[in-house]
């Protein structure tokens, strides 16, 4: 995918993932509208009227107001404000941008670990692969959230309420990268049994390559495809985990908002009335996540066609 | 079978003992019973007898083993908030809780068994594209914001004006699109009825069914997407079967063949399935209560975090292990018993 050299831009032209992508109406829509959140999250400083986290440019008169179109709007504010009176849509930008890092930061986590232990269990086997799958199990038979918000909460009663706020966000990338890696772990074992069998990891062997050289850069390239495909799906799992941490009070802190802390400041609110503060945050989610899941649902597809199941 | 048995039960033991190290940990770690016990004028010498008193200066195994020794026993401390017993916290808070996944295990199963052998025996139909497209959008849902557009729509209420109301459609669609609101959005009511022990049921008073409503709805949207597609994944396996295709020849009709013959062949996994999700459910419970104040485990567990209860967070530990284990070791036993095919030596396919 990358574009060094004409070649490589032409190899990719022309291949089989870009020719089913134009041919895919929900992908090409779905790429696109993550693009453009993407791109609105990363230029937020530049893009959003005001800065939330700036508490001289918030001015509490300007609390809860509706969006533009109901009566009582100021033009200044086109989604609303929150009931600190911050702009929602600065807000939202920025809670975006927060919500991305965490999500890429965590399956890039969950990647590294999964990958490691997934290459470690599936190409050594024997006991090393039992004991990290039975770990696996339990890990996913609790359930990942259920792990996320045990270990959030051990944390947050650790670290106390001031400190864990100050380093939230490498704290919800770590819980949830920990708490997820067996998904990604049992893909790359599955693939691995099934290459190390190939006759190349044998030709690896005879030539006399050590354990990790083979695990690396020999069977791990070849397993690389459904990590992909496991790894978009697990973007939008984590984006969900970290808004539903901080819906909990076990995230983002208010001051530095999430879109998951987002909607949970609103919820005190919406019995009074202002249902924008909490839904817009929310509508955004939501289509954040969903585009994700397409692009996972169309990447399952065409990556994998054999294993393609309703 | 028996060494099935025994192999899956050894392993639960050992599970469980995982978890009652790691909930140790956490109570050795996070909280000094000394701490909430004596006031601050009470002197250095005198601490450092009542720690030796209550061991607290014993070896680490030898403190593990006292604390397996009590849990073992039901007595898992006292919570700080409470001032009793944490098991009996528990007890208090069980039931509003088991009857919240009891509500939305009943949506579940009512809404998913239909709706997945419908698109399976017609999956090119509208409403099949419909029910998967929908589903599709549904898992993108968290539970909390179902819950929260649930408390807007049929709790607060909404009126809509989007449209000119001088003119009759325009009335017609404003009209068709405000809800009244009304449903209650919080708690379980003021008349329960007492079953028995802890357990008071709110299932037998409109009152209790009405507060049960939106909380077992937001707590069944996150599964039943899941549920649909797996019904409808494993109807449409089965319909291609052998079996099915000559049921077909032999004239059956479509009914007998569709809900006799492979609706029991479907069911098999998905109960197997099933049983593991219900397990994982108690994790939704905890948003879920929060959302509408249910006064349940869940919500009990998340002020026990926020009051930093740590005997209480640790029970709750426990008791939610012990819920999963017994769950997930009980579904592995039937379906070694349904189906004799599985692998008896271990390791799930």
């Amino acid at each position: 995918m990358t574009t060094a050299t004409v070649s490589r831009w032409d190899r990719f032209r022309e291949s089989f993932f870009w020719y089913s992508f134009k041919r895919d109406k929900v992908a090409i829509l779905s790429f696109l509208v993550l693009l453009t959140m993407v791109l609105a999250a990363v230029f937020a400083p530049w893009l959003a009227p005001t800065n939330p986290y700036d508490l001289a440019q918030i001015d509490i008169m300007n609390s809860e107001l509706p969006p533009v179109g109901m009566a009582g709007a100021d033009p200044a504010f086109p989604l609303g404000t929150d009931a600190q009176g911050r702009d929602l849509l600065s807000t939202i930008l920025y809670g975006t941008r927060v919500s991305l890092v965490i999500g890429f930061g965590a399956v890039l986590l969950q990647a590294a670990l999964g990958i490691l232990f997934g290459l470690l269990a599936g190409y050594l086997g024997g006991k090393v692969d039992a004991i990290l799958m039975r770990i696996a199990d339990v890990q996913l038979s609790f359930s990942t959230l259920m792990v996320a918000i045990i270990v959030g909460a051990v944390f947050k009663a650790s670290f106390g309420n001031l400190m864990f706020g100050e380093i939230a966000i490498y704290m919800l990338i770590f819980i949830i990268g920990v708490a997820e890696w067996p998904q990604i772990a049992r893909t790359v074992r599955a693939s691995v049994l099934a290459e190390k069998k190939k006759e190349y990891v044998d030709a690896a062997k005879v030539m006399g390559f050590g354990t990790g050289r083979i695990m690396f850069r020999h069977i791990l390239p070849n397993t690389l495809s459904p990590i992909f495909v496991i790894a978009t799906v697990q973007i939008a799992n984590a984006i969900i985990s970290e808004a539903a941490l901080s819906f909990l009070g076990l995230g983002m802190p208010e001051t530095q908002p999430s879109l998951g802390s987002l909607i949970k400041s609103g919820f005190d609110y919406i019995q009074s009335g202002s249902w924008w503060i909490t839904l817009i945050p929310g509508l955004v989610l939501v289509v954040l996540v969903l585009v994700i899941n397409l692009l996972g649902d169309w990447l399952r597809d065409v990556m994998n066609p054999r294993l393609y199941k309703g | 079978m028996l060494a099935f048995l025994v192999q899956r039960i050894s392993q639960a033991l050992l599970v469980m003992f995982v978890i009652s190290v790691v909930a140790f940990a956490i109570q050795d770690g996070l909280g000094d019973p000394l701490q909430e016990m004596v006031g601050m004028s009470v002197s250095q010498e005198e601490r450092e007898a009542i720690r030796e008193e209550l061991g607290l200066n014993d070896p680490m195994v030898i403190q593990y083993l006292r604390f397996a020794g009590n849990a073992l026993q039901g007595d898992l401390g006292n919570s700080y908030f409470y001032s009793k017993p944490t098991l009996a916290v528990i007890a208090e808070h069980l039931p509003a809780t088991l009857e919240l996944v009891i509500g939305a295990s009943l949506i579940i199963i009512l809404l998913s068994v239909p709706i997945g052998v419908y698109s399976a025996i017609r999956p090119q139909a509208w409403l099949s594209k419909f029910f998967m497209g929908v589903s599709t959008v549904g898992i993108s849902i968290p539970v909390f914001l179902t819950a929260i557009v649930l408390i807007q729509l049929f709790s607060i209420g909404v009126t809509v004006n989007w449209f000119p109301s001088d003119t009759a459609w325009g009335q017609w669609l404003n009209e068709a699109l405000s809800t009244e609101g009304g449903l209650p959005s919080y708690g379980r009511g003021e008349h329960l009825t007492p079953l028995f022990g802890t357990w008071e049921s709110g299932f037998f008073t409109s009152e209790g069914l009405m507060h049960l409503l939106l909380p077992s709805v937001s707590l069944a949207s996150i599964m039943l997407p899941l549920f649909i597609r797996l019904i409808r994944a494993e109807m449409m396996e089965v319909l291609q079967s052998d079996y099915i295709r000559y049921a077909r020849a032999k004239g059956l009709s479509a009914w007998r063949i569709n809900f006799l013959h492979a609706l029991k062949n479907t069911m098999l996994p998905v109960i197997t399935v099933g049983g593991v999700q219900i397990g994982i459910m108690v994790a939704y419970t905890i948003l879920t209560e929060t959302v509408f104040q249910w006064p349940g485990v869940g919500l009990m567990f998340l002020e026990a975090i926020t009051r930093s209860d740590i005997p209480l967070i640790v029970a709750y530990l426990m008791v939610v292990g012990l819920i999963f284990v017994v769950t997930n070791t009980l579904v592995d036993l039937i379906y070694g018993l349904v189906n004799p095919t599985v692998k008896l030596t271990g390791k799930k396919a």
